[in-house]
C-alpha cells in the first residue's frame, strides 16, 4: 500500500468514526446497512471480480447467513457477536460444497447454476420440516443489540444506532484488511491468474480446482457475515427479505463499484443501498425505469466503475499516463 | 361608556373563551396548526406491485379531503415509500418516516411480513401502526401491541362463515380443503376448522396443500376428487385459484364451492379458470364491487367513480383494490376528526379505538367500523355471495363474526 492510499484510508477511516455523531440515528442505521451491504459486495467482488466466476446466488449465502444467527440468538439464546463468526463458518462450507459441483460449470452455466440456488432460497426457507426453526413466512424478530454497559461505565454514552454502527465498522474495517492481505499476495495471483487464462493458470502449476472452490467458500463467508449483521441492523429476518433480485442487485452492486477492487464494494454499497431510495423518491410510477436509467448513465460514464473511474483520475491528475506502473 | 363597556366586556369573554380552547391543543411530532404527516409503505415495485395501486388509491382521496379544506383546518400530507414488499426495506422506511420525516403515524403499511418486521419497533417507538393492511389474525393484540391495528375482516373470520353456512345449509356436507402451505393457507384452515367446531371436525373427509413454488395444483385437486367429497374450501391465491376451479370442473367433479375472499375476483380468477366453469361459486364480500352491475346505480359508487376520474384518472375503476383504498381513506379522515385538535400519538390510538358504528358509503350496507379498547378489529362482518356465471349475487344477511 502506498503511503498516500494509506493516508486516505486513515483519513476514510476517521470519517467514519465520526459520522454516528453528526448523523441522525435513522441516517447511521442507513450508514451501518452501507457497511453491511459493502462487505456483502467484497465477498462477491472476490469470486466474480478477482476469480472471474460469475455469480447470481449470492443472496442466498446472504441468507444463510441471516438466518444462521437470527436462529442462534432466537433458539440456542447466543449473544448477537457470538453468533457472527458461527454464520462465516456455516456460508464458508456451504459455498466450498457448493463450488465443488460448480467447478465443472463455466461462465453462462455457473451463473445460471448460482441463479437457481437464488431463486430457491425463499422457498427452502419456507419448507415446513424446517418450520420450528425458521419461522416459516413469519420469518424472526430478533432483539435489537444493546450497547455493552461497560461502554456507558466508561463515560461513553452511544444509543443503540451508534453501536450497531460501530459493531459493523469494526467488522468491515476487520474483513476488509483480511481481503486486502489475501488477494494482495499469492492467492490473489492465483485467482486473477485463472480469472484471466484458466488454462495458463494451471499449466503455471496452480491446483485450479481447489482455488476456485476456495474462492467460492471464501466469497460465501464474506457474505454470510454481512447477512448475519444485516439481519441483527434490521431486527428481522423472513424469506420474502432474500428474493433473487437480492442476489441481482448485488452483482449490480459490484459491477457499478469496481469489478476487482477493494473500494469498489464501498462504493457500490453507497450505489444499492440509496439510488433506489432516491428513484423511488422521482417517481412513484415507475422507480425501476429511473433506477435503470442511472445504472445506464454509470455503465456508460464508468465503464470500469466508480473505483476505475477514480483512478483513471487519480491517474490523470497526477500527470501519469495510464497502465505504466509496474 | 356603555358601548365600551360591553366591547371590552365581550372582548374579555372573547379572550376568556378562547384561552382554554387554545390551551387544549395538543400535539406530537408531525402534527401543527396547518398540518397533518402520516406515513405509509407500498409495493410500488416488485413481485407485489398490484397492490401499490392502494398507496395511490389513498393518495388521491387524501388530495379530495385536502381541496375540501383538509381536516378540522389541518392539510394532510401523506409520504408514502416503496418498500418493494421487502421487510428489510420496510424496516428503513419506517424508520425514515418516523425519525426523519417525523410522521405523526403510520397508516395502511402493506403486507403481512413487512408489518411483522415493524410491529416491535413501532410499539417500542410508541407510533400508532394504524389499519394494517393485512389480513393475519393478529394485530387485533391491544394488550401486548396497543400501537398496532387491523383493519379488514381477518382470514380466520372469514372461514368461519364459511363453516357455518355449511353446518346451516349442508349438514351432511363431506369436506375436501385445498389450502397454500404458509401462514396465510393456515389462518384460514384454523378458523375453518374452529368454525366447525370440535364435533364437526370430521366432516373433512381430505385436505391437500400445495408450496407458491408448484406450477400446478391439478393433482392435489385430483387426490381430493378421489375422497369423494360434496363440499370444496379452495384457500388459494388468484393463479391456483383459476387452476383448481378448471381442473375440479374438468375432471367431472362438482362439488359445493367455497372459495377465499383473497381470490374472489371475476377478471383474475373467474375468466381464466372459465365462466361456466366458475358458477356457483360462493364466496365473501365487504365491500361494494364497481364491477357488479347490481351496483351500478348506486349513489355511493357514482361518487366513486367521479372520484376516480377526477383525483386518480389513470387509476382502474373495477380493480378492487382502488375501491379499498378510497374506502380506508374515509376511515382516515374520520379517526383525524374524532381527534380534533388533541393530535398525539396516544390520543389517534385511543379515538381509533372508539368508532362505534361508524359507516362509509363504499362498504356494503349494514357492515360499519366499529372498534373499542380491547377491540382492535375494524371490519368483522361480511355478506356471502354467489358467482352466477356473469357477477356476483350478494344473498343471505351481512355476518358478524364479532366474538
Amino acid at each position: 500500500m502506498s503511503r498516500r492510499m494509506l493516508l486516505l484510508t486513515l483519513a476514510l477511516l476517521a470519517i467514519a468514526c465520526a459520522l454516528p455523531f453528526v448523523l441522525t440515528s435513522y441516517r447511521t442505521f442507513q450508514a451501518a446497512l452501507v457497511l453491511v451491504y459493502a462487505i456483502a459486495l467484497l465477498g462477491l467482488n472476490i469470486v466474480t471480480g478477482y476469480n472471474g466466476q460469475i455469480s447470481l446466488g449470492h443472496g442466498a449465502f446472504y441468507a444463510l447467513g441471516a438466518y444462521c444467527s437470527a436462529i442462534l440468538m432466537d433458539q440456542a439464546g447466543l449473544p448477537y457477536w457470538a453468533t457472527i463468526p458461527i454464520a462465516g463458518a456455516a456460508c464458508l462450507v456451504a459455498g466450498f460444497l457448493f463450488g465443488l459441483p460448480a467447478l465443472r460449470l463455466e461462465g453462462l452455466y455457473l451463473a445460471l447454476a448460482t441463479f437457481a440456488l437464488g431463486v430457491s432460497m425463499p422457498q427452502i426457507l419456507k419448507y415446513h420440516l424446517l418450520e420450528k426453526w425458521t419461522g416459516g413466512v413469519q420469518g424472526i424478530v430478533i432483539a435489537k443489540p444493546e450497547p455493552p454497559a461497560a461502554l456507558a461505565a466508561a463515560g461513553l454514552r452511544l444509543d443503540a444506532d451508534q453501536w450497531l454502527y460501530f459493531f459493523v465498522l469494526a467488522i468491515a474495517v476487520i474483513m476488509f484488511l483480511l481481503a486486502w492481505n489475501l488477494l494482495r499476495g499469492r492467492v490473489g495471483r492465483a485467482l486473477v491468474a485463472i480469472r484471466d487464462h484458466h488454462t495458463a493458470a494451471g499449466v503455471m502449476g496452480i491446483n485450479t480446482a481447489l482455488y476456485k472452490s476456495l474462492a467460492f467458500g471464501v466469497s460465501a463467508l464474506y457474505t454470510g457475515v454481512a447477512g448475519a449483521l444485516g439481519a441483527i441492523a434490521v431486527q428481522f429476518v423472513a424469506p420474502d427479505s432474500f428474493n433473487v433480485l437480492l442476489s441481482i442487485t448485488f452483482l449490480v452492486g459490484i459491477v457499478v463499484g469496481g469489478l476487482a477492487s477493494l473500494s469498489g464494494a464501498l462504493f457500490g454499497a453507497l450505489f444499492i443501498q440509496f439510488v433506489p431510495n432516491i428513484a423511488d423518491e422521482l417517481s412513484k410510477a415507475a422507480p425501476w425505469a429511473i433506477f435503470g436509467a442511472v445504472l445506464i448513465a454509470f455503465i456508460y460514464l464508468m465503464p470500469s466503475g466508480v473505483a476505475g473511474a477514480l483512478r483513471a483520475l487519480g491517474a490523470r491528475l497526477a500527470g501519469q499516463p495510464k497502465e505504466t506502473r509496474p | 361608556m356603555r358601548p365600551v363597556l360591553t366591547a371590552s366586556l365581550s372582548a374579555v369573554l372573547a379572550l376568556g373563551l378562547s384561552l382554554p380552547a387554545a390551551a387544549q391543543k395538543k400535539y406530537d411530532p408531525g402534527a401543527s396548526d396547518t398540518e397533518i404527516k402520516i406515513g405509509n409503505t407500498n409495493p410500488y415495485s416488485g413481485p407485489a406491485s398490484a397492490y401499490g395501486v392502494i398507496g395511490k388509491s389513498i393518495a388521491a382521496y387524501i388530495k379530495l379531503v385536502n381541496d375540501k379544506g383538509g381536516v378540522n383546518g389541518r392539510k394532510i400530507n401523506w409520504i408514502s415509500y416503496d418498500d418493494g414488499y421487502s421487510p428489510p426495506k420496510t424496516v428503513e422506511m419506517a424508520r425514515k418516516l418516523v425519525e426523519q420525516d417525523q410522521v405523526l403515524f403510520l397508516y395502511q403499511t402493506l403486507g403481512t411480513p413487512s408489518n411483522t418486521a415493524i410491529h416491535k419497533y413501532m410499539n417500542m417507538r410508541k407510533v400508532p401502526q394504524l389499519h394494517v393492511a393485512t389480513g393475519a389474525s393478529k394485530w387485533n393484540d391491544p394488550k401486548h401491541f396497543f400501537w398496532t391495528m387491523g383493519w379488514q375482516p381477518n382470514y380466520q373470520d372469514e372461514a368461519k362463515v364459511y363453516a357455518k353456512h355449511i353446518l346451516q345449509t349442508k349438514p351432511d356436507a363431506k369436506i375436501a380443503i385445498l389450502y397454500q402451505n404458509d401462514d396465510y393457507g393456515k389462518d384460514y384452515l384454523k378458523g375453518f376448522e374452529d368454525g366447525l367446531g370440535p364435533n364437526n371436525r370430521k366432516m373433512i373427509v381430505a385436505r391437500a396443500s400445495y408450496e407458491v413454488s408448484e406450477p400446478t395444483v391439478d393433482s392435489q385437486v385430483l387426490q381430493l376428487k378421489a375422497s369423494g367429497a360434496n363440499v370444496f374450501f379452495n384457500i388459494t391465491t388468484p393463479k391456483f385459484a383459476a387452476q383448481a376451479i378448471r381442473a375440479a370442473y374438468d375432471s367431472g367433479w362438482r362439488p359445493i364451492q367455497y372459495l377465499n375472499n383473497v381470490s374472489s375476483s371475476i377478471g383474475a380468477v373467474f375468466k381464466p379458470a372459465g365462466l361456466e366453469k366458475s358458477a356457483g361459486l360462493i364466496t365473501t364480500e365487504y365491500l361494494k364491487d364497481p364491477a357488479n352491475p347490481a351496483h351500478a346505480s348506486d349513489a355511493a359508487i357514482k361518487d366513486f367513480v367521479a372520484f376516480m376520474k377526477k383525483y386518480y384518472p389513470d387509476g382502474d375503476v373495477t380493480d378492487r383494490n382502488a375501491i379499498y383504498g378510497y374506502t380506508v381513506g374515509h376511515a382516515l379522515e374520520q379517526v383525524l376528526k374524532q381527534c380534533g385538535d388533541n393530535l398525539t400519538r396516544e390520543n389517534v390510538m385511543k379515538q381509533a379505538a372508539a368508532m362505534k358504528g361508524f359507516k362509509i358509503d363504499t362498504l356494503l350496507p349494514g357492515i360499519t367500523v366499529s372498534t373499542g379498547a380491547d377491540d382492535y378489529a375494524p371490519l368483522q362482518a361480511v355478506q356471502l355471495q354467489r358467482f352466477n356465471g356473469q357477477t356476483f349475487e350478494l344473498f343471505g344477511q351481512v355476518v358478524s363474526t364479532e366474538h
